[in-house]
């Protein structure tokens, strides 16, 4: 904790930004229901309210309050992209490691499953799955999962590949260590730092993407608040000159940024860059 | 007359952990034309970042905070850029420690020979391209018109070297500052590259500064050494003189490396044979053979010396021992046991009988593993001895490799190179084994630390009987510490014996070879070498094969 203080007070001021604004996200999200004047799917007014003293971002196209909804689709959209961000993590990095650390035909194998899933096209492959078993949660999380996954097996078995080349390992396999030990205490300690930056990254491609699908109808359903969903919902008002849709465009631009800044200062250290 | 170079109270920096250190503390250094000058100390001395510092340049992260640099009467220090620019690559080059590394691979030799004279302006690519052939020649590289049409690829390690001497030739420049060219090179190819540089500098009465750690090579080529140590001046005095007479405690210390000597009773081991390797041959694609029929026998607790060149095979037989690589003919008996060919079919017990120390402690450490979990693991895990037992046997073994407690809870980056041989010295002593594969493991470090862990390992020898197969190609390191030495070239064995035998003459013809071309601590002695091969014609004919 005392170190982390310490990186703090020598992070740059764009990390510094990034953090607040992720900060302010994951409060929003995690205090919703009581920093909310109205409830998730509560009818609070007139349909696309200007902003006022009531409703301080104004209302939507059904007339419920926009920063409500806003907060909430934090909730939702920001819990869905670290679940889904986590497994891809916990089942890419395991797959990378085990291809690096015993070669050969596992390697092989799992290298080629992985490359045709990378074959199709990001969003195709989604919507084709999840118009085949059907929208909700848990196919949202399975197929963003999926994806994900595939990127972070790609980068976890290469950065495996330059530590595994190394002769503590050599020196842990002579020993006759299994290959758990490897991974678990020559390999994963050393592949952490790149890993954790790719975590970052990853979580804003799985944020944009469940934005995506949202947008598409196929994510987060109605009535339960998404920021994507709501552009698409709101994205009508446009044309008479009204701002609503730009906010959750905005909260979107916003979170995406704030992480990569942190993704950035974080690669920057993990480098070893001096300036 | 006034100098060629003159560099006066030369201080400079270096950041780190956003601080500025000193590296080099006020340091004098006079050149005249046509002089070679030694610059000589152990790694982190400060002898690279003065030698580049002649050309008022420093690497990333440093900076020359205050001196004058005269160079032919000319401030360098505060000299606009293009001006520098002019003088770089041009009257002041430079030759690399790695000449693999600083060769554009994509380009052939001659262009890259020729791009600093054709930048500078100083003649067409034509001339360049004829005059290269030349030097090619005066380098005594093999087929000289046409080498330069190759790859850097394509042409060995020493080989390349040269090309890299003949390319800071390519301007004709005032001064040339080779970065310990030799290093990363074979004995017999050091020979080659010493020649050939002497040679240059002399028919072109270029003035040089050679920057090394070997105060045997310096000897051959300089006219003046200066040593170095810490960003200091030890000792400057002109090369003979310093051999003969040093005055520094530091100098006489280095001139004494190659000293470690013991004699053993080498009759009561003769019968105890624990490791047999009969008739093994290896390769890594399954066709072309790396290892040919080897035979080599180790005894309880003698020190096997496995000599020869890079790619000679002697790291590949260690890795046929160990099981990392499953050997194609032939069988490997451990104590009367024949040894399953596979890692992967031997049991614990056999594993921990024989332990692997390597050439880079710093990728032979998990760097995010504390020194107590690296020496801690093999106690665990072949003895399952763990907690406060386990703290205590780690104590006991950093003891035993003469380091204090303190450096029980360090992370192997807060260690030297030194400190960190020791802790993989430490990490095989704790499985208690009977064999150590030592895999060049002084190569990496400076001679005086080099010195010490040699003398650790012999001391550990007598007190545990352990045995050492001592992997390297320092004849040097050889002499001290082997009992029997066995000379590999090209995958074969050419000769094996005791001691005694292989270093008493007559020696076989490339073991000849090997034993004339180390460095001795003589000015004379490349002088004498060169004269006699040349007699006798050999000259690296038997490498060039």
């Amino acid at each position: 904790m005392n170190g982390f203080m310490k990186l703090l007070r020598r992070s740059p001021w764009s990390a510094r930004i990034g953090l607040i604004i992720v900060l302010i996200n994951l409060t929003a999200g995690v205090m919703a229901p009581i920093i909310c004047p109205y409830s998730e799917t509560e009818k609070a007014g007139d349909i696309w309210v200007q902003p006022n003293a009531e409703n301080i971002l104004g209302t939507d196209h059904i007339g419920r309050d926009l920063f409500t909804r806003l907060v909430y689709g934090a909730r939702n959209t920001i819990s869905i992209a670290i679940l889904a961000t986590f497994i891809a993590f916990t089942v890419g990095s395991l797959m990378g490691f085990f291809a690096a650390v015993l070669g050969g035909w596992t390697d092989l194998i799992l290298s080629r499953i992985i490359d045709v899933l990378m074959a199709f096209p990001t969003l195709i492959l989604a919507l084709m799955v999840l118009s085949v078993v059907g929208t909700g949660t848990v196919p949202l999380i399975a197929v963003i999962s999926l994806i994900a996954s595939t990127r972070v097996y790609r980068l976890s078995r290469a950065v495996a590949m330059d530590i595994e080349v190394m002769e503590f390992v050599e020196a842990a396999r002579l020993r006759g260590e299994n290959i758990w030990w490897l991974m678990r205490h020559e390999i994963l300690p050393n592949a952490l730092p790149p890993l954790v930056a790719e975590f970052g990254l990853r979580f804003c491609f799985v944020f944009l993407f469940i934005a995506s699908l949202s947008f598409l109808g196929l994510g987060v359903q109605p009535p339960y608040a998404d920021w994507g969903g709501m552009v698409r919902e709101n994205a009508g008002a446009i044309t008479f000159g009204i701002m609503t849709p730009l906010f959750p465009a905005a909260a979107i631009a916003v979170l995406t940024v704030g992480v990569n800044l942190i993704v950035d200062w974080f690669l920057h250290i993990s480098s070893g860059l001096k300036d | 007359m006034v100098p060629l170079l003159e560099m006066k109270n030369i201080y400079i920096e270096g950041l780190s952990e956003e601080r500025w250190n000193p590296i080099i503390k006020g340091i004098d250094l006079t050149l005249n034309r046509g002089e070679v000058l030694g610059l000589i100390g152990e790694s982190g001395a400060g002898k690279s970042t003065l030698g580049i510092a002649s050309m008022a340049y420093t690497r990333q992260g440093c900076r020359i905070s205050s001196g004058s640099i005269r160079f032919d009467g000319e401030e360098l220090l505060g000299a606009p850029k293009e001006r520098l620019r002019k003088i770089r690559g041009n009257r002041i080059a430079y030759v690399a420690q790695s000449a693999a590394a600083s060769f554009n691979p994509a380009y052939r030799l001659i262009n890259q020979y020729a791009e600093a004279p054709v930048q500078h302006g100083i003649m067409n690519f034509k001339k360049a391209a004829k005059e290269a052939r030349d030097i090619y020649k005066r380098l005594l590289l093999p087929d000289p018109d046409n080498i330069g049409f190759r790859y850097p690829h394509q042409v060995s390690g020493g080989q390349l070297q040269r090309a890299m001497v003949a390319m800071a030739m390519a301007c004709r420049p005032d001064l040339i500052i080779f970065d310990e060219p030799t290093t990363a090179l074979d004995v017999t190819t050091q020979i080659e590259v010493l020649a050939a540089v002497k040679h240059i500098v002399e028919e072109f009465n270029t003035a040089a500064i050679y920057i090394t750690h070997d105060l045997a090579v310096v000897a051959q080529i300089s006219d003046r050494i200066m040593v170095l140590r810490y960003g200091n001046l030890v000792e400057e005095k002109d090369t003979r003189e310093m051999i003969a007479r040093p005055e520094e405690d530091y100098t006489r210390r280095l001139l004494a490396v190659r000293s470690i000597h013991e004699e053993k009773d080498l009759s009561q081991s003769e019968k105890d044979v624990i490791l047999e390797v009969s008739g093994v041959s290896a390769s890594y694609d399954g066709k072309s053979k790396i290892l040919e029929d080897i035979d080599v026998k180790i005894r309880r607790g003698r020190t096997v010396a496995l000599v020869g060149e890079s790619g000679s095979g002697k790291s590949t037989l260690a890795r046929v021992i160990t099981g990392l690589l499953p050997l194609s003919g032939g069988s490997i008996s451990y104590n009367g046991n024949t040894l399953p060919i596979a890692l992967k079919g031997r049991s614990k017990e056999m594993l921990r009988q024989i332990q692997m120390i390597y050439q880079m402690p710093d990728t032979a450490l998990n760097p995010n593993q504390k020194v107590s979990k690296i020496i801690g693991r093999p106690l665990e895990y072949y003895f399952g001895i763990k907690g406060q037992k386990n703290d205590k046997k780690v104590f006991e073994l950093l003891e035993k490799i003469e380091l204090s407690e303190k450096y029980f809870s360090r992370y192997p980056t807060e260690l030297s190179g030194g400190e960190k041989q020791r802790i993989c010295i430490a990490r095989a002593l704790a499985a208690k084994p009977e064999l150590i594969v030592c895999d060049e493991v002084t190569s990496a470090l400076d001679q005086l630390v080099a010195k010490e862990i040699l003398k650790l390992l012999q001391s550990l020898q007598k007190e545990m009987n352990v045995s050492y197969l001592f992997i390297t190609h320092d004849l040097a390191t050889v002499k001290a510490i082997s009992d029997e030495i066995v000379v590999m070239l090209k995958g074969k064995i050419v000769e094996q014996g005791t001691k005694e035998e292989i270093l008493a003459p007559p020696h076989h013809e490339y073991t000849e070879m090997l034993l004339s071309s180390v460095p001795e601590m003589d000015p004379d002695w490349l002088d004498c070498l060169l004269k006699v091969r040349k007699e006798s014609g050999k000259l690296s004919s038997m490498i060039e094969a």
